[in-house]
């Protein structure tokens, strides 16, 4: 009994679930079946029973029940497979289960051929530049993206497939009339390779670009997790010290600008590629930026997300603002902004502990609070509330309710 | 490593165990609580910490959340089982919502980022060994967002649902009030407050909401 695998699947994954259980490449399985099927129907007889004597493999079990843990390909068992396979061949021929000798022939040297380009040795796998390959990956794909060590191997399979191929034509006396037939041959080849010579270029072209990006974000990660331990750790130990304000905005800007690069999208993203920005961004955007420009700490929550409209720019905006004279006038080191997108309203409070001041005492033609967010939030038919006493901090609150026809 | 005999259970100072495999942010720790606390014990790695903590039986745990050898929540779930009533408070420079959500579901009762200030580092170990939990505004943001907008059918209105009141509650943290703050804005007392934020915590831990279900199963926790 052993698991068909799921992986190494190409119809019931029996060939896989025997190779990864004896130790063999799934691929070189598969041809043995098929070679074996081909000597008078016995590897079909064979899979069928191997189809039998396996069982689904079911993840979710897996806790109760430890599988066997799949054997990596290893040559030994590689060869033992071959010799069984020849065995088994030689078995067929004297008990007349064989289609003649030319064919047979024929079959196992393409048949060797093919095996040869898919064995791979464990040595290979770490010593070639494409060491990144996954373990199953395609020898093709191995030899296009560059690996050197596959090439001779591929070579040499090709060249026994072909001798496969040539020992038909020879035997089957297909070279007499070969003369006559030369030139169709060379134009159909010819066809074929201006159909499927660009297909293949690209494909080839298409596969480095994947395995490139693929090396790059498994980079990404290892030096994500590294700055993850060392240096925000670091620019949190120095926000916690009793380091002089402007170090501690310092520390913390960096430390913003390192997460978003870390955890955010690509920073080589096209951000300005009429992509629509987020309201949730835009929030912690303006909070980094507040933070760039004054020594104030400015924390930035925010509920519920939405794409950016007129509407919402327009608190941000007034957010800005009011985070600004925060920044500028209140004295205390930190505001914080909360913004919360409803159904019903859009909420946006700007909030900091400072000196606060007396609403009724700014002159009404300053222009900070008059245009910049009252006008912003009363033209989308929003209202402004500022809360603020001397000695005990500001608090500005934006809502702007949604139509009822909207979103 | 223990200084065994600093102050008895339920008498003295609170004992402290500090979970962190930064040394340098685990020194810094031990200095700064040291005045205030009984640290009992230290550990930077998952299984030591679970051996360290089963040992000294402290009363609040300062849990890191990326840890060598299965991160903090491997340590929650193996001592909560043995020990409901050692509190952890988690602790981490990561403030990402699955972070947060996911150490709370596994049952943490507060969460701050490693750039909180040494004073109100205090003052959380403190309310998390009095029983109640620690929101930061970034975690009552989350909490808000993950209960955001109406669920059509609620398995279990009394968990996936927040009150009025704990909204309101939520969305005061959020905007940066302290519990006293928010406790006089709204016209209740700090233990009222309190009740209603240990209240969403609970909801939080226990909801089966699928905002909340899809945090905790993308980190394997349910």
């Amino acid at each position: 009994m052993f698991p068909r695998s799921r992986r190494n699947r190409l119809f019931t994954g029996v060939a896989g679930g025997l190779g990864e259980r004896l130790g063999v490449e799934p691929a070189l399985m598969r041809i043995a079946f098929v070679v074996l099927a081909i000597a008078g129907g016995a590897g079909l007889a064979l899979y069928l029973g191997a189809l039998a004597l396996s069982y689904e493999d079911d993840p979710s079990a897996r806790p109760s029940r430890p599988a066997p843990a799949p054997r990596p390909p290893a040559m030994r068992s590689t060869l033992a497979l071959v010799l069984v396979v020849v065995g088994s061949l030689l078995l067929a021929r004297t008990i007349g289960l064989w289609f003649g000798d030319k064919t047979m022939w024929a079959v196992t040297l393409a048949a060797l051929g093919t095996a040869v380009i898919w064995a791979r040795g464990e040595d290979e796998e770490r010593t070639g530049p494409g060491g990144r390959l996954p373990a199953n990956a395609n020898p093709l794909e191995a030899v296009l993206a560059g690996s050197r060590a596959a090439l001779p191997r591929v070579a040499l399979g090709g060249l026994l497939v072909a001798a496969g191929m040539g020992y038909v034509l020879v035997t089957g006396g297909v070279l007499g009339t070969l003369s006559n037939a030369l030139p169709a041959i060379a134009v159909t080849a010819a066809g074929l390779t201006l159909i499927f010579g660009p297909w293949t270029m690209q494909l080839a072209r298409q596969l480095g670009e994947e395995r490139r990006s693929r090396i790059r974000s498994e980079e990404r990660a290892e030096v994500a997790a590294h700055l993850h331990d060392s240096v925000l750790h670091t620019l949190a130990l120095i926000q916690r010290a009793d380091a002089p304000l402007e170090v501690v905005t310092l520390a913390r800007r960096q430390e913003r600008e390192l997460r978003t690069w870390l955890y955010g999208q690509d920073p080589q993203a096209p951000v300005a590629a009429g992509r629509r920005q987020r309201l949730g961004a835009a929030v912690e955007a303006l909070a980094s930026k507040i933070e760039e420009l004054y020594t104030i700490k400015a924390d930035a929550v925010v509920v519920g997300d939405e794409p950016l409209d007129e509407r919402s720019r327009a608190v941000l905006l007034a957010c800005q603002e009011a985070a600004v004279n925060a920044a500028k006038h209140s004295g205390a080191p930190l505001v914080s902004v909360y913004v919360e997108a409803e159904p019903e309203a859009l909420t946006a409070y700007v909030r900091d502990q400072g000196k606060g001041f007396d609403p009724e005492s700014i002159p009404p033609d300053r222009h900070g609070i008059a245009d910049s967010i009252r006008g912003r939030i009363q033209r989308q038919g929003g209202t402004v509330t500022i809360a603020s006493e001397p000695g005990a901090g500001t608090e500005v609150t934006l809502t702007i309710p949604r139509p009822r026809e909207g979103r | 490593m223990s200084e065994a005999g600093l102050g008895q259970r339920g008498a003295g100072p609170v004992r402290v165990f500090l979970v962190d495999d930064h040394q340098f942010f685990l020194s810094g720790l031990r200095a700064e609580l040291g005045a205030q606390f009984a640290i009992v014990g230290a550990a930077a790695d998952a299984d030591s910490a679970i051996e360290g903590i089963r040992r000294t039986q402290p009363d609040v745990v300062l849990l890191d959340v990326h840890l060598p050898g299965g991160g903090g929540r491997a340590v929650l779930e193996a001592v909560r089982q043995s020990h409901p009533e050692i509190r952890f408070l988690a602790l981490s420079v990561s403030d990402a919502a699955d972070d947060v959500i996911g150490v709370i579901r596994a049952g943490a009762r507060g969460y701050v980022t490693k750039s909180i200030s040494p004073p109100e580092l205090a003052s959380a170990i403190r309310r998390v060994h009095g029983g109640d939990a620690v929101f930061s505004p970034r975690l009552a943001g989350f909490v808000l967002d993950a209960f955001h907008g109406e669920l059509t059918t609620p398995l279990d209105p009394e968990l996936d649902l927040l009150t009025a009141r704990e909204r309101e509650v939520l969305r005061h943290i959020a905007r940066g009030f302290t519990y006293k703050e928010v406790a006089r804005r709204l016209h209740l007392s700090v233990k009222t407050v309190e009740t209603h934020v240990s209240s969403v915590l609970r909801k939080l831990q226990l909801s089966s909401r699928h905002e909340l279900t899809r945090w905790a199963s993308d980190r394997r926790l349910v």
